[in-house]
């Protein structure tokens, strides 16, 4: 290519809408923060795991499932991070990225924790820990998706 | 009965952010006419072709069209012709039916080719973000770096790495990416740098991510029969595997310990009879994403004990005159055409195999007068 070459940009979009459907059980899940602000696992029959967020196969055991348990609105972040650029469908930066393994659940919940300063990462590591404990925060709201979970904030 | 196979012709294109010169099919046909050109093989020779992209990156899904048209110089018309895509991994993946046409006896001569238009995406995030669950997880974004930053917070936690660790890890890639001619980012890069780059996700800055590259790659299999005639210098397969993991991130929070490679490294290294991968192995070129991600996989790989990838970083073990050099190519750190990435790894160890890694070649301490051991 000679630099006095000008090549040309076409132009182009894909902009394809869907609609997926969340299933039965996901939506008793979802109706259930819904209107009842309770939040709830489903346990496999042979490995007794509580699933989160509910589903109804367990894939390790490939057994169907129909036993619904609540668990707790409090839990304890077992993995993190913190960002610091804008990131699709997330609040303004800086925002921590949590996975909440809530009480009586054996999966994690992945949402976002508020309630913090992150504004200094150098600071914000030695507030967000692996092991904190954590609580639900509810939206006033709420519209059966997991957003209806405004957010987790440090307990206490 | 599994028949054996080699990697017997190789096709890099040169990587960028954005190759202007050259529209979708020619950037693949230049990957393509390399490999056959380096296996000195003609369009008539080839049996079959396997081929692989992520389409949502390149806006265009027609592998009925744009993508025979750009092999259609290895011979793609009116042979057979098929397309795997699985995310990231699709490079690997089409490899791996590459060497799956020729091992079942289907085929004896396979082109195996992938590729991605990263530069032509305006907007990485929105077709990542499609990757994940549409139920559960996809409302609050995420996506690759959110994995990545995970990893290394994790990592950071139980096992003590800190950002100078990772930065070690940049730093080694940047320079080994400046002896690849068909790297995309070529520059030097320091320790300081490194430490003063903009914060992208905790723990991960700019230079602990790869870059949005538009890059092809093509590889040519072969049985036995028909690699010893082609090549003195064959590329044996000795062993290939692939294997999932759980589909809900929630269900794996160990992000520290990457369980499902461990169990296929173990699988592969039975499969190739290999007792202690850091000694018999010569080198290694893994999918470095990000900087945390070539730790945890040599540990994965059994390189070190689950912690201690740290520890080889440290002493040089992972570098070009170390005992087990990781990424000569600079990986996908310096390079990531997304699908075509983990196909960039495979040719790359096939180069280094073959003797023809030019100024990246690693010392191969297991291979006999350029011949690879049986
Ligand atoms: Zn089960």
């Amino acid at each position: 290519m000679t630099q006095e070459e000008e090549i040309l940009i076409m132009p182009g979009a894909w902009n394809l809408p869907f609609r997926h459907t969340a299933g039965r059980f996901a939506s008793r899940f979802f109706r259930e923060l819904r209107d009842n602000k309770k939040i709830f696992g489903v346990r496999c029959p042979e490995c007794r795991r509580v699933l989160m967020p509910p589903r109804p196969l367990c894939e390790r055991c490939f057994a169907a499932i129909d036993e619904w348990v609540e668990v707790g609105q409090q839990g304890t972040l077992e993995a993190f991070t913190i960002c610091y650029v804008p990131f699709l469908g997330l609040p303004p930066p800086p925002i921590a990225t949590v996975m909440v393994k809530l009480d009586g659940a054996d999966g994690c919940l992945s949402h976002i924790l508020s309630g913090v300063d992150l504004s200094d990462p150098d600071k914000a590591k030695d507030v967000v820990k692996i092991g904190m404990r954590v609580e639900v925060v509810w939206r006033d709201e709420r519209k059966g998706e997991i957003s209806d979970i405004e957010y987790f904030r440090p307990v206490g | 009965m599994a028949r054996r196979v080699a990697i017997v012709g190789v096709g890099l294109t040169k990587c960028s952010s954005h190759r202007r010169d050259v529209t979708y099919p020619e950037l693949v046909h230049e990957a393509v006419s390399a490999a056959l050109t380096d296996a000195n093989l003609k369009h008539k020779d080839i049996d079959a072709v396997v081929y692989g992209a992520m389409d949502p990156f390149d806006g265009v899904f027609a592998p009925e069209r744009w993508n025979v048209d750009a092999c259609v110089g290895a011979g793609a018309l009116n042979k057979p012709f098929i397309k795997l895509t699985t995310g990231g991994t699709t490079g690997g993946s089409v490899a791996l039916g590459g060497y799956y046409h020729v091992t079942s006896g289907l085929f004896d001569v396979v082109l195996v080719v992938a590729s991605q238009r990263v530069g032509e995406t305006l907007e990485a995030q929105l077709v990542l973000n499609t990757c994940i669950d549409p139920i559960y997880e996809r409302w609050m974004g995420g996506g690759a770096i959110m994995v990545g930053a995970n990893q290394a917070a994790s990592h950071f936690h139980f096992y003590g790495t800190t950002e100078e660790d990772l930065a070690m890890v940049a730093v080694k890639n940047y320079a080994n990416a400046l002896n690849n001619p068909y790297a995309h980012l070529q520059r030097h890069l320091t320790m300081e740098d490194c430490l003063k780059m903009r914060m992208i996700s905790w723990p991960l800055r700019l230079s602990d991510c790869c870059p949005s590259s538009d890059g092809a790659c093509a590889i040519i299999l072969a049985c036995e029969k028909r690699a010893r005639k082609i090549t003195k210098t064959p590329a044996w397969v000795r062993g290939a595997g692939q294997i999932t993991d759980n589909y809900y991130v929630g269900d794996r929070p160990w992000f520290q310990d990457w369980e499902a490679l461990s169990i296929l490294a173990h699988r592969v290294y039975s499969e190739a009879k290999i007792d202690n991968p850091l000694e018999e192995l010569d080198v290694a070129e893994l999918y470095n994403a990000f900087t945390i991600q070539e730790i945890i996989e040599s540990e994965a790989l059994g390189f070190c004990e689950p912690g201690k990838g740290t520890e080889l970083l440290r002493k040089g073990v992972t570098s070009m005159d170390g005992k087990l050099p990781i990424c000569p190519s600079g990986g996908t750190l310096c390079t990531n055409p997304i699908g075509a990435t983990g196909l960039f790894r495979i040719a790359e160890a096939a180069l280094q195999v073959m003797g023809k890694a030019d100024k990246r070649q690693v010392t191969r301490k297991h291979c006999e007068n350029g011949r690879t051991r049986r």
